[in-house]
């Protein structure tokens, strides 16, 4: 009872805040509604005895990328968003088809799965058993993974240590580009 | 009574419990830090309110309660209202997984009942302490976006730079404590260092916490999101009373959490070497291990204010590149270092 209960708040928590995070005009206040979102999502996780998993969902997404996010927005200093309503006119229709069908889609092969499935064991999401199922039976994918994540760092450092020459009047710009796209020292 | 009722309200005693001790021990740390600083600045501090300035912490309280509540016109109203709330929050809930005691069984209205020294024994254990600590920035992201202000919106930019930084280095040095103990739940970490305190077998890594831990509390040598020579009073420029105080509260609730976190990892936690050769009664034990813990977790926040009054702050470009260029590999050392000492003992 208890845990249906929960279940409803964390929902409603998590679905009121994607709205949010959609229609929100302010880009600081929809980062500030996605944590919120992400929070309750991490809710949801603990239910299903997933606990790992919500931790390291809180820790990773609200604790980490989500400030960055944040980071970029007040660094930018992005104003609020204003709307055409031009496009506006156009993705209404489109947009509202797609989010049908996308949802009857979802509905349907979740109340589908929702017949069938039962949580077999209590322990299923607890770090002993992440940590075993990750080094027996999917040591290759998680391998594979951290290759990926190794080369898209190694992209990230080459991008941002691209060499930079010395144009005539002590401006640096990158070497093989245009004098248009030279950078001032700073 | 019914075992159920009655477990459901130890703990909910517990929380009660520990909430408000965490919260008289920060009262008690505002006047700490001050008497301090005075006898580290060779003059008297506070000693007006009370026998020795003893009732200072109570005179401020009644003053933040009392104070105008302000909000500037220019402020984002939301955001600037939630944002104490938000840093409040975490600063409590990081507390929930200290073990500051052994267990203790007892009979109650003829039930058994286990009472253990620590709210929760989550299974991801010390994991929750790095997510929700990782939550406590928003507060002050938030207070310092919302404030409207350049020099807030500095300090909050200054601090989720400097939160996600150390961060890092604070997550890879607990991984080697994790590594030993081969468990992430802190009643087997301090068991783990029943025979030898991790102080000793994990040196390096012990710097690392301790300076990663600085700079998440947001305390000097590292506090560059508040620094008032440059920014007023970076994120808190545009609060004043009980909003101000509740980031006060948020950053010495933060204080207490990471010394405890220091003493549970690093110095044994609850255990007292050689305490149980004494062969004491079993509640006598157990106070003197609970003592053994506030005592530890005293001296690290005395060492908090200590390095506050002797240390100057740090350049922000000086704070990143230790962070990442030297806290960084030196953290990834450890893990390797760790990895080989259990592999070749």
């Amino acid at each position: 009872m208890v845990e249906l209960i929960l279940f409803w708040i964390f929902a409603l928590l998590a679905v009121g805040g994607a709205f949010g995070v959609v229609v929100h005009p302010n880009p600081a206040k929809s980062a500030l509604l996605l944590v919120l979102t992400f929070f309750a999502l991490a809710g949801e996780y603990v239910l299903l005895m997933a606990h790992f998993i919500a931790i390291v969902h809180v820790a990773v997404y609200a604790g980490a990328i989500m400030v960055l996010f944040l980071f970029v927005i007040m660094l930018l200093n992005v104003p609020e968003e204003t709307r055409t309503s031009r496009l506006w006119g156009i993705m209404r229709y489109a947009g509202f088809t797609l989010a049908i069908l996308l949802f009857a889609e979802i509905g349907y092969f979740g109340f589908k799965g929702f017949q069938t499935a039962y949580v077999q064991e209590t322990d299923l999401g607890t770090v002993e058993r992440i940590g075993q199922a990750l080094f027996s039976k999917y040591v290759l994918p998680f391998e594979i993974a951290s290759i990926l994540l190794l080369v898209a760092m190694l992209g990230a450092l080459y991008l941002s240590k691209r060499k930079l020459e010395i144009v005539g009047d002590g401006k640096t710009a990158p070497a093989g580009k245009k004098t248009e796209e030279v950078l001032v020292e700073e | 009574m019914s075992l159920e009722l009655l477990t459901i309200l130890i703990a909910a005693l517990k929380v009660v419990v520990v909430i408000s001790l965490v919260l008289v021990t920060v009262m008690i740390l505002t006047l700490m830090e001050r008497k301090i600083s005075g006898w580290i600045q060779n003059r008297y501090g506070p000693n007006r309110v009370g026998w020795g300035g003893i009732l200072q912490p109570v005179a401020d309280g009644v003053k933040f309660f009392t104070k105008e509540d302000i909000i500037p016109g220019h402020v984002d109203r939301f955001l600037y209202l939630m944002a104490p709330a938000i840093a409040l929050v975490p600063a409590l809930m990081t507390f929930a997984i200290v073990p500051f005691g052994d267990q203790m069984n007892f009979f109650l209205f003829g039930h058994e009942i286990t009472l253990q020294f620590q709210l929760v024994d989550l299974n991801v254990g010390i994991l929750y302490f790095v997510s929700i600590a990782s939550l406590g920035v928003y507060g002050l992201i938030v207070g310092g976006f919302g404030s409207n202000n350049k020099y807030s919106m500095l300090g909050g930019l200054r601090s989720s730079a400097q939160m996600i930084s150390y961060e890092i280095p604070m997550g890879l040095s607990i991984i080697a404590v994790v590594m030993l103990s081969g468990s992430l739940r802190l009643n087997d970490v301090v068991m783990d260092q029943a025979g030898l305190w991790n102080v000793v077998r994990q040196p390096l890594g012990f710097i690392i916490f301790v300076v990663a831990a600085f700079a998440e509390t947001n305390r000097l040598p590292f506090d560059l999101p508040e620094a008032e020579q440059e920014l007023v009073g970076g994120y808190h420029t545009e609060y004043s009373s009980m909003k101000f105080s509740s980031f006060m509260i948020a950053e010495y609730s933060n204080l207490i959490t990471s010394s405890a976190l220091i003493t549970t990892l690093y110095f044994g936690g609850w255990q007292v070497p050689g305490l149980e050769l004494l062969s004491l009664p079993i509640w006598l034990e157990q106070f003197l291990q609970i003592l053994a813990f506030l005592v530890k977790t005293s001296f690290f926040i005395f060492l908090y204010m200590w390095v506050r009054w002797t240390f100057p702050r740090f350049r922000y470009d000086q704070l990143m590149n230790l962070g990442w260029k030297s806290m960084l590999p030196l953290a990834l050392l450890n893990i390797v270092l760790t990895g080989a000492w259990i592999a070749y003992f």
